[in-house]
């Protein structure tokens, strides 16, 4: 006989550890996530910024000699911006570093600025342009290995004259894919991926959704429908690659489909989703009480007008959550989509499906490859972007099932 | 008693694949009064019950022999609509299942569906009339719009028989309409189906044999699939002349 | 009447046999201040007589009992069928035993006011007769409770004309005595009291077997009683009239 006492005491103490360790099991995961969120959120930030150069520009700047309104250089005007901006007369050696100051695409925004202007202005303008990588680094890090003397110099005078600070980087957001990390932007890649989307939800929601309906309210339920239903389990459980090859063969191969198309990526994930909606959607069918179709039968509803008026309406939204989260999981998949090519260097911001486009999670993994530090950041940059949107897809399931879901 | 049968049970027979539900059971319905069917669980009582509305058509396995005549017409002829006959054979089940709708599209669904009001006026008086027939309309007329499942058990089973009675069948179905409600709420729903007789002819399905008692005709008692015996409550409930009957409702049943 | 199986629930079971046993016991205490009322006649024993008078009191008591269990059944139990019958029928033979022990204890309290010549009359073996025949009826009437035995309760049912019968002729002789001398008339009257008395235990003893009747077969007896006292059809010189007072 064993004292009761002790026995107590041992039980709880078991009971305490036991308690321990599985509070240990989830404070683990969740401190190596919060560490996993921080160090993007701290690698990403400075990808959103970028210091840009103030430069004067004049009536007389335009019509100096070397600038002909017939067929401008833009180039040569920016080079000659920053001379008087410094106010200094620049040497041959020196007419190649000063342009290495600012990003390749300089000119071109100047450009850009100057055809909004009325065509003479009369009071001296003040026009903001980016700096290169080598000098926003240097401005950010105070790297200063890839600079040489002389621009060294410049920045110091810009500093003391504050024309050099540090903005929002709004072409991040609107330009695509660029060797120039300093011109590389996401949103080439958010198009791709929004078009993609839309084939893919277009595809996968009817047709997933009526796939079902047809197995749960009209199926009968015998060995084939038995072997269907497994099937579609094991078909969201397959690789997600196996789909990509899919679409090689049978969208590519036989059907002609463009390349790196929206088109066909969409497709392609449209095939990988549509188990996840299936089985969403037969869950929530199943989960609509059966007394509320014997309700509507009983009053003299037919079989389609009990789906339509009642079970579909019930049903809807945990088939849209379902939906929500197969998308989720479609927007962050890169594999199959390597397959049709859309993991592949493309400038052209898509404006259509049969467009050739890359996807978010394709640029991630493209740009993850590349040396420079800015594209580091920028690499980080897209991974938050995609986390966004992947919470935020998880949200609206989120606020759907808690709004519309009724209780019975 | 004189008046012929509602409904006429002849030689049913029901399988549910290979096992037989209900084994050669003949009834007749009389209109216009309750007709309770007693047994134990199993016995095939609901299953008879479905049987009158057809709503074991939707189970796969069950198989019908027989015939069942309402009004002198078999309801299983092919030419049956099954739909026009659940128009006139209305049901109410064992658990409230109203929709999860307002209390009035919960009664306006069934009128709508059969097309029984063209002008939104003559809908707004077939629910107002199928509530008040219900007893209902005093609880909830200032709150139609209100969600159905906020009213409590007693008024959602309420509004379940309004929602039968909206498309006036001829025959009311109820399946252990009051197993779920507390003795005040099924008070209240007895004392409507004592008031729908006038109107309607009403099978009742029940595990309380005192409630039969009380708002039955006519008993018949179910066990094993047969049925084995049949006749004016009061009988039934003081003199049952076959020996199972008596040791089921005398609570000796094994 | 085949025995069905027990109750599910015991404790309903045990009710039941409660009250059957209650009901015995008021039978077996009924029979046995009749049969003591009787002897008490024959042998004008005035201290017997009392005890009968005193002992009428636990009867009533048992019937209470009868009552207040039945209730309880009722209320608790809500029976149905045979159970209700009995139960129902339980209560109608608890005050028809009640009332068989009041008279008994009636023709008890009646000895003591007989004058001595009238007891040793021919008179007194008449009503010994009646009041064996009446016993006969009791007996049989508790042994068709006790073993549901309908054609024992009819036998009992039947033999209520025989003590009809010999209260006619007891009556007719009492007539003739009074007439004779009218001295012998009070106690003459309270003899006729003594024999009203007897033939209504009988009466109730058939209200008994009829009721014993219903609760097992769930109908009454078809058909009229078989009755012979005709001394009010005779009173009234009307041979059509049924009487139905007795």
């Amino acid at each position: 006989m064993t004292n009761p006492k002790k026995h107590l005491k041992k039980r709880l103490s078991r009971e305490k550890r036991f308690r321990f360790v599985t509070f240990l099991s989830l404070a683990i995961p969740i401190t190596f996530l919060t560490f996993l969120v921080g160090h993007i959120f701290y690698q990403a930030w400075p990808a959103f910024f970028h210091h840009y150069i103030d430069l004067e520009i004049n009536a007389a700047d335009l019509q100096s000699s070397s600038f002909k309104e017939s067929n401008p250089d833009y180039r040569l005007l920016t080079r000659q911006l920053l001379e008087k901006n410094l106010e200094i007369t620049a040497t041959p050696q020196q007419r190649r570093e000063l342009p290495r100051m600012l990003s390749p695409h300089a000119s071109d925004d100047l450009a850009i600025t100057l055809e909004k202007l009325p065509s003479s202005p009369t009071t001296p303008y003040i026009v903001s342009l980016p700096t290169s990588a080598i000098i926003d680094q240097y401005m950010t890090t105070g790297d200063n290995s890839k600079l040489t003397a002389n621009q060294q110099q410049w920045i110091a005078a810009l500093e003391t004259q504050e024309k050099i600070n540090r903005a929002f980087d709004t072409s991040f957001w609107q330009s695509g894919d660029s060797r120039e990390p300093e011109e590389a932007g996401i949103w080439g890649s958010i198009m791709g991926s929004f078009l993609t989307m839309i084939i893919t939800l277009l595809l996968s929601l009817p047709f997933g959704t009526a796939a079902a309906l047809y197995l749960e309210e009209f199926a009968k339920k015998n060995f084939l429908s038995r072997l269907i239903e497994i099937n579609i389990n094991n078909l969201a459980a397959v690789p997600s690659i196996i789909f990509g090859l899919l679409g090689i063969v049978v969208f590519l191969g036989i059907f002609g489909l463009p390349r790196s198309s929206p088109l066909v990526g969409g497709m392609v994930l449209a095939l990988m989703t549509l188990p996840v909606i299936i089985i969403a959607a037969r869950a929530s069918l199943r989960a609509i009480p059966n007394s509320i179709r014997q309700a509507a039968l009983a009053v003299g509803a037919s079989h389609a007008q009990v789906i339509w008026h009642h079970v579909f309406p019930l049903a809807l939204p945990g088939i849209l959550t379902g939906t929500i989260l197969g998308m989720a999981r479609a927007l962050g998949e890169t594999a199959p989509l390597m397959m049709i090519g859309m993991i592949a260097f493309i400038v052209d911001i898509p404006s259509g499906f049969t467009d050739p486009s890359t996807v978010l999670p394709a640029q991630i993994f493209m740009w993850s490859d590349l040396q420079e530090t800015a594209f580091v950041e920028k690499t980080y940059a897209a991974i938050l972007v995609l986390i966004v949107f992947l919470i935020m897809m998880n949200l609206l399931a989120i606020i759907i099932r808690q709004r519309v879901e009724k209780k019975w | 008693m004189s008046s012929t049968a509602k409904i006429s049970v002849r030689q049913l027979q029901v399988y549910y694949g290979s096992k037989q539900a209900l084994k050669n059971v003949s009834l007749e319905i009389l209109p216009m009064q309750v007709t309770a069917l007693i047994g134990p669980s199993g016995c095939g009582k609901s299953t008879f019950l479905r049987c009158l509305n057809r709503m074991n058509d939707v189970i796969e396995s069950c198989r019908i022999h027989g015939e069942i005549l309402l009004d002198g017409q078999n309801i299983y002829n092919s030419d049956i609509d099954v739909v026009t006959l659940r128009a006139k054979v209305g049901m109410v089940f064992q658990k409230p299942n109203p929709f999860p709708k307002s209390i009035y599209e919960n009664v306006a669904y069934a009128p709508k569906l059969h097309g029984l009001a063209n002008k939104r006026d003559d809908l707004d008086q077939i629910v107002m009339t199928s509530l008040e027939k219900a007893g209902l309309l005093a609880e909830v007329k200032d709150r139609l719009k209100d969600p159905a499942l906020s009213l409590s058990g007693g008024q959602q089973q309420r509004l379940c028989i309004a929602r039968a009675i909206a498309i006036n069948p001829d025959v009311i179905l109820m399946d252990e309409p009051c197993s779920a409600l507390d003795p005040i709420a099924t008070a209240k729903v007895e004392e409507l189906i004592d008031e729908l007789r006038v109107n309607f002819t009403i099978v009742i399905v029940t595990h309380s044999m005192q409630q039969a008692a009380r708002v039955s005709q006519k008993t018949a008692f179910f066990h094993l699939g047969e049925l084995i015996e049949t006749g004016p409550t009061e009988d039934i409930f003081t003199k049952p002349q076959d020996q199972r009957t008596q040791g089921y409702i005398t609570g000796r049943f094994g | 009447m085949p025995n069905l199986t027990d109750h599910i629930v015991k404790s309903f079971d045990d009710q039941l046999k409660q009250l059957g046993t209650i009901l015995v016991q008021m039978g077996t205490m009924v029979e046995s201040q009749l049969q003591q009322a009787i002897e008490a006649l024959i042998s004008h024993n005035l201290k017997q007589a009392a005890q009968i008078v005193d002992q009428d009191h636990q009867i009533d008591v048992l019937d209470q009992n009868v009552s207040q269990l039945a209730v309880k059944i009722l209320a608790l139990r809500q029976p149905m069928a045979q159970d209700l019958r009995e139960v129902v029928s339980s209560l109608k033979i608890s005050s028809d035993l009640e009332r068989m022990g009041d008279y008994a204890a009636n023709v008890a309290k009646r000895i003591p006011a007989l004058p001595e010549i009238i007891t040793n009359k021919q008179i007194i073996s008449g009503l010994s007769r009646m009041g064996k025949a009446v016993q006969q009826i009791v007996k049989n009437v508790l042994d068709s409770y006790i073993n549901k035995n309908t054609d024992r309760a009819l036998q009992a049912w039947r033999q209520d004309e025989e003590v009809d019968a010999l209260y006619t002729s007891i009556f007719r002789e009492l007539l003739t005595y009074m007439m004779e001398d009218i001295r012998t008339i009070g106690g003459c009257i309270h003899l006729l009291f003594i024999a009203k008395n007897i033939e209504r235990i009988g009466d109730h003893a058939t209200n008994i077997a009829e009721t014993v009747y219903f609760m097992v077969h769930g109908s009454h007896i078809q058909g009229e009683r078989p009755k012979s006292d005709h001394t009010i059809s005779n009173a009234y010189s009307n041979p059509t009239t049924k009487e139905k007072l007795t």
